[in-house]
């Protein structure tokens, strides 16, 4: 089989590119300007829906059907809402699209504004990311003067703005009622939902919420067509009726213990095997791997021999894992405790529960001091049950919760637990020293 | 969400912090922003981030001008800051650079609970506190969206990554402590 061509990160080594002559000298634009000439709203939107494009934020929502689900005729003002907050841990990829390619993005928020019909497209980015802030304002500030966004852009009828709105270190306002909360000037507390944001988002007004590897998938398919699209990645499964495919190319982040930590731009569907041995460079310093996340810290766990998981919308779940997530995979080697790996990830979730909600504020706090005893060498066997018990109960799945960061806390819990008993069984009787000798065991400390 | 803010305790540098007003040009570029969007109270965050990257915090004189500029009240832009443990407190402001060590998975399996105890150490400064000279603000992160770079910081919103290879955190520390 031929290599796979990146199509989202055909300009990663051509910084020319990031101006707005250097994205125009390479055909960038060409694909806004003929939708605004030739194409209805609802025509990009059922180009973007037939391409069964999914949402790269972590849910893997239809993206054409979640425009659709906006009040018809609307007076307006309808607003997008961009959600670079990606703060899910091991996540880096839209900072690639922001720093190396801030333009492709922006056509996809001008072409996904004009099929919502949005007058505004708010742009919200995590405080870290101050370079990809900078560099995506640089090149609003070319578009305005280029006649490009405000009114009637590039001649046509159509007029929108585009604001960034930075954030302040917060995980929970990734989640798009946060991020809409946030956006207003309150605390990022998740609204209960319905209503979707669809009907009652921003400033109460009807908003889409979207990922930026989303709208930069918007751009190549309005310029190539769905069934482009659709010859990348893997159709859905004939056996599984609610699965919608997994089309397209993907930004897959390998981070941890592997030779070459970075990006990939795949066909969705790669095996976490290959990206590990032939992306990744393999483990390091020679050693086994134990086990990974397949997609951010909210997944949970695969162990190794469960590295064959194709990694589209459906592998991860087949191993009872809580989805693809943000196909973030951090590898960790057979010498790291999976005590204080999980550790980490009931320290983060702790952290930035944001308290609303009894379960998962109790929840989260609860779950870090059983594992930090276990940790210290003072669990007790009844300990793995009362964590299975706690990860089992809070979320949206068991609807306890108002959001989902608390399913993102258990899920974690209960993979490791369900695939690690022994040696979670072992650490109980040995202590910490005994087992692997991990890199990660000097600090105890939570945090606060 | 919230991030250690050190002991607690009054910090020296606490007596530089200015008396109010908001300085002319912070408030012309707070009122520049309400046109961009539809309700006043929307400009909070970045009304907040405008007064903190000049003055390394927010104090409470500059929260009751921020809530006149917005048409609200006091309680309402504390209620915001303070749920972002990102704003500091004027009795606790940053040093002229914040050092943001992740603690993240990424990072952690590359020895970033190590390297945050031991700068924390090397600083003299428990994390969330800043150096005697006010120099450096060490503060934990979780995930900077830097992971490829595991174990990686920030100062104030750049990544350096990689910081365990040669020397690049002391050497780092060092230029960060001469300003
Ligand atoms: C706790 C939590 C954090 C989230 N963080 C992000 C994020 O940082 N970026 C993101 O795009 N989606 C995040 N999401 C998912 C969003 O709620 C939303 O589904 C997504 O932005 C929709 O965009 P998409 O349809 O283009 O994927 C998060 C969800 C939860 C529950
Ligand atoms: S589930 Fe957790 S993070 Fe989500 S709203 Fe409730 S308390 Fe906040
Ligand atoms: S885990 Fe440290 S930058 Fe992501």
């Amino acid at each position: 089989m031929a290599a796979f061509e990146p199509v989202l990160l055909r300009r990663l080594n051509r910084p020319e590119c990031k101006t707005l002559t250097g994205y125009r000298a390479d055909g960038g634009y060409r694909t806004l300007e003929r939708a605004l000439k030739e194409m209805s709203p609802d025509q990009v939107t059922t180009v973007v829906k037939d391409s069964g494009l999914r949402g790269r934020g972590g849910a893997g929502f239809p993206t054409g059907l979640k425009w659709t689900f906006l009040p018809k005729g609307h007076p307006g003002p309808i607003y997008l809402c961009v959600n670079c907050d990606e703060s899910e841990p091991c996540t880096f990829n839209n900072r690639y699209l922001i720093e190396c390619d801030p333009h492709q993005v922006l056509e996809g928020i001008i072409l996904a504004s004009y099929a919502i019909r949005a007058t505004t497209a708010y742009f919200y980015v995590r405080y870290e990311y101050g370079s990809g802030t900078r560099t995506m304002q640089r090149a609003i500030d070319e578009l305005y003067a280029a006649g490009m966004l405000g009114k009637n852009i590039l001649g046509s009828e159509y007029s929108l703005d585009v604001v960034v709105h930075r954030g302040a270190a917060a995980y929970i306002c990734g989640e798009e009622t946060g991020l809409i909360e946030s956006l207003e000037g309150k605390r990022a507390w998740p609204r209960i939902k319905p209503p979707f944001p669809a009907i009652e988002g921003a400033f109460r007004k009807p908003t889409i919420v979207n990922n930026p590897e989303t709208l930069a998938n918007v751009v190549n398919i309005v310029e190539r067509g769905g069934e482009w699209f659709k010859s990348l990645g893997v159709p859905p499964d004939p056996k599984n009726p609610r699965d919608a495919g997994s089309f397209g190319s993907k930004l897959y982040c390998i981070s941890g213990h592997v030779n070459k930590p970075g990006i990939v731009e795949l066909p969705m569907g790669v095996t976490l095997r290959e990206l590990l041995e032939v992306h990744g460079g393999g483990v390091w310093k020679g050693r086994k791997a134990k086990g990974a996340i397949p997609g951010g810290n909210s997944m949970g766990f695969c162990t190794e021999a469960e590295f064959d998981i194709p990694l589209d919308f459906n592998g991860p779940g087949k191993v009872g894992c809580l989805g693809l997530g943000t196909a973030a995979v951090t590898v960790f080697d057979e010498t790291t405790s999976i005590v204080d790996v999980l550790h980490n990830l009931c320290r983060f979730f702790a952290h930035e529960s944001c308290g609303q909600c009894t379960p998962c504020r109790e929840g989260t706090a609860w779950m870090l001091k059983i594992v930090e005893r276990i940790k210290r060498g003072q669990g007790r066997l009844e300990d793995l049950s009362i964590l299975e018990e706690v990860a089992d109960k809070i979320g949206i799945m068991p609807g306890t919760t108002i959001c989902g960061l608390a399913d993102g806390a258990g899920w974690p819990v209960k993979t490791a637990i369900r695939k690690f008993r022994d040696e979670f069984k072992t650490y109980l009787r040995e202590g910490p020293g005994k087992g692997p000798s991990p890199g990660m065991r000097l600090q105890m400390a939570g945090g606060h | 969400m919230s991030h250690h803010h050190g002991s607690g305790q009054i910090s020296p540098l606490a007596a530089h912090v200015p008396a109010g007003p908001l300085p002319a040009d912070i408030r012309e570029a707070i009122v520049s922003l309400l046109t961009r969007y539809p309700s006043k109270q929307a400009v909070t965050l970045p009304a907040l981030h405008l007064t903190q990257d000049r003055l390394r915090c927010v104090p409470p004189w500059a929260v009751k001008e921020i809530a006149d500029i917005l048409d609200l009240s006091p309680a309402e832009v504390h209620d915001t800051l303070s749920f972002y443990g990102f704003f500091r407190p004027a009795s606790d402001p940053l040093g002229k650079k914040r050092l943001w060590i992740c603690r993240s998975l990424a990072c952690a399996l590359r020895g970033a609970d190590q390297i945050l105890d031991q700068t924390a150490h090397k600083l003299g400064v428990e994390v969330g506190g800043t150096t005697a000279d006010g120099a450096i603000t060490l503060e934990l992160a979780e995930c900077l969206g830097a992971c490829e770079g595991a174990p990686a910081c920030m100062v104030d919103d750049e990544h350096v990554h990689n910081i365990d290879q040669d020397g690049k955190l002391d050497r780092l520390v060092e230029s960060l402590r001469k300003g």
